[in-house]
């Protein structure tokens, strides 16, 4: 098994707010990785620091390794707008620009990134939303606002969005948590599918859909790692009783 | 100590089939005795009632599926709480399965009955009672999670096997002894397999105290390693 993702000794602080504390944990390739825990443990302030987020935040301090392909992305000579590129991400509200098209976003991020041609554009529009299993039902109105969409489809707009830069890793922060049920499984099945592809990390609150999606869970509490592995191991006989407290309810 | 759920529905639901559970096992307990007795004391009464209760444990059956289903669509179960409806389901089973037994040794006790009786044999009534305690510790290491007690009740069978094997000797001897003794010996030797049966359906339900504590699955494992 590849590790794609690896956490050394990861620490963020705000301020004097210790968040996240001491995390190592490695993301298998190609596979769907959930974060889990109670509101405030640190699970997406840990998502956000895999794609360099908290560079903006003045009070955040970041110490320890985040090792893409054993590569760290906090090294001085990293470049924060390529890793980006290379790690993608989704956020819990679907976020399309506002002002611009539905073909226009799809190519949003490539053309920050690169020229690109009318032709070559009109493939990765094609082919991204095929892949977000989007395209039929937006086919014939690929110029208009992406507004006009539901919040499923929009979701899904920003999914394409995300690949269409050509990620190896896609962080998914909550990301079906603003819509009706069958958008949420429509979510749910893109992200099986994706995993071919891509090495996915999802916090979800959740946890039937972390149990539904995801290959390995990890429990966060209190910003430390409590306990991770398969998801199967974790839902079925946990080895921490925190963890168990957790999947079944029982969390004072 | 276990903590409570957050739920106290979901906490409720879970305790009505704990405490359904038990219930059965309790009912089950009786039958054995009532059904042993029945047989021992020639109390064809007490046979008849013993048969006619186990339609009270068909329903505890019925009962507790019902509630397991309901929980795991309503619920959806995780860890402990996952290994405690799967453990329900499947030894409800047992239970109503250790119910038909005691039915039967009754129906047998009762057609014995009517006839003279065979010469006693001292370890049926051994047997009965090795059954009975194995199912009343498997409940026991239910109530308690108590692995170790579970353990106990798994290495039992052996001896309630032996017992059922020189049971059927003694019996095979008889009957070759005396042809009109074969009829009766036929029958309890339908009774010591029955109370065999039970004491196999008493290691299932210790099994799953064991799955349930330590969510690791014990079945099946004698001969390995």
């Amino acid at each position: 098994m590849v590790m794609k993702v690896q956490l050394d000794k990861l620490n963020i602080h705000f301020g004097k707010t210790h968040a996240v504390k001491d995390v190592s944990m490695d993301f298998p390739e190609n596979s769907v990785t959930a974060i889990i825990g109670p509101s405030g443990c640190g699970k997406s302030t840990m998502l956000r620091s895999l794609n360099r987020m908290h560079d903006l935040v003045a009070s955040a301090r970041v110490t320890g390794k985040v090792l893409v392909d054993d590569t760290d992305i906090y090294d001085r000579k990293a470049d924060p707008v390529s890793i980006r590129r290379r790690i993608g991400m989704v956020f819990q509200k679907p976020n399309p620009f506002p002002a611009m098209s539905i073909y226009d976003n799809v190519v949003a991020g490539y053309k920050l990134n690169s020229r690109l041609v009318r032709a070559e554009a009109d493939e990765i529009v094609e082919s991204c939303l095929r892949r977000v299993a989007l395209w039929d039902e937006v086919k014939d109105r690929l110029k208009t606002n992406s507004m006009n969409l539901s919040g499923g489809q929009q979701q899904r707009l920003c999914i394409a969005r995300t690949i269409a830069v050509k990620p190896e890793v896609i962080l998914m922060d909550e990301p079906a948590s603003a819509l009706d049920p069958l958008s949420t499984l429509k979510i749910e099945e893109l992200i099986e599918e994706l995993k071919e592809r891509y090495t996915i990390i999802i916090v979800t609150h959740n946890m039937q859909q972390a149990a539904r999606v995801s290959d390995y869970t990890a429990f966060l509490y209190l910003g430390e790692l409590i306990e991770c592995g398969e998801t199967k191991m974790i839902f079925t006989t946990p080895q921490k009783k925190q963890t168990e407290d957790y999947v079944t309810g029982r969390f004072g | 100590m276990e903590r409570q759920h957050l739920s106290s529905v979901y906490e409720s639901d879970l305790q009505e089939i704990r405490e359904k559970l038990l219930e059965m096992g309790g009912k089950v307990e009786l039958m054995i005795s009532d059904a042993v007795r029945a047989l021992l004391e020639r109390d064809t009464d007490l046979a008849e009632r013993t048969i006619a209760y186990d339609h009270t444990v068909n329903r505890l059956e019925l009962e507790i599926d019902e509630k397991c289903l309901e929980v795991i669509a309503l619920r959806q179960p995780a860890a402990r709480d996952l290994r405690f409806i799967t453990m329900a389901l499947k030894v409800v089973t047992d239970l109503e399965r250790m119910g038909d037994k005691c039915a039967n040794i009754a129906k047998r006790a009762k057609e014995l009955n009517c006839e003279p009786p065979l010469r006693p044999f001292i370890d049926l009534t051994k047997m009965a009672e090795a059954a009975s305690h194995m199912l009343h510790d498997a409940l026991d290491a239910f109530t308690r999670a108590d692995e170790q007690l579970a353990q106990k009740v798994c290495a039992g069978d052996g001896f309630v096997g032996r017992l059922n094997k020189q049971i059927q000797r003694e019996l095979l001897a008889s009957m070759m002894a005396d042809s009109s003794n074969i009829n009766r010996a036929l029958k309890m030797n339908q009774v010591s397999k029955c109370l065999d049966r039970i004491a196999d359906h008493a290691t299932n339900l210790a099994e799953m105290v064991i799955f349930l504590v330590k969510g690791r699955d014990v079945r099946h494992t004698v001969g390995e390693n």
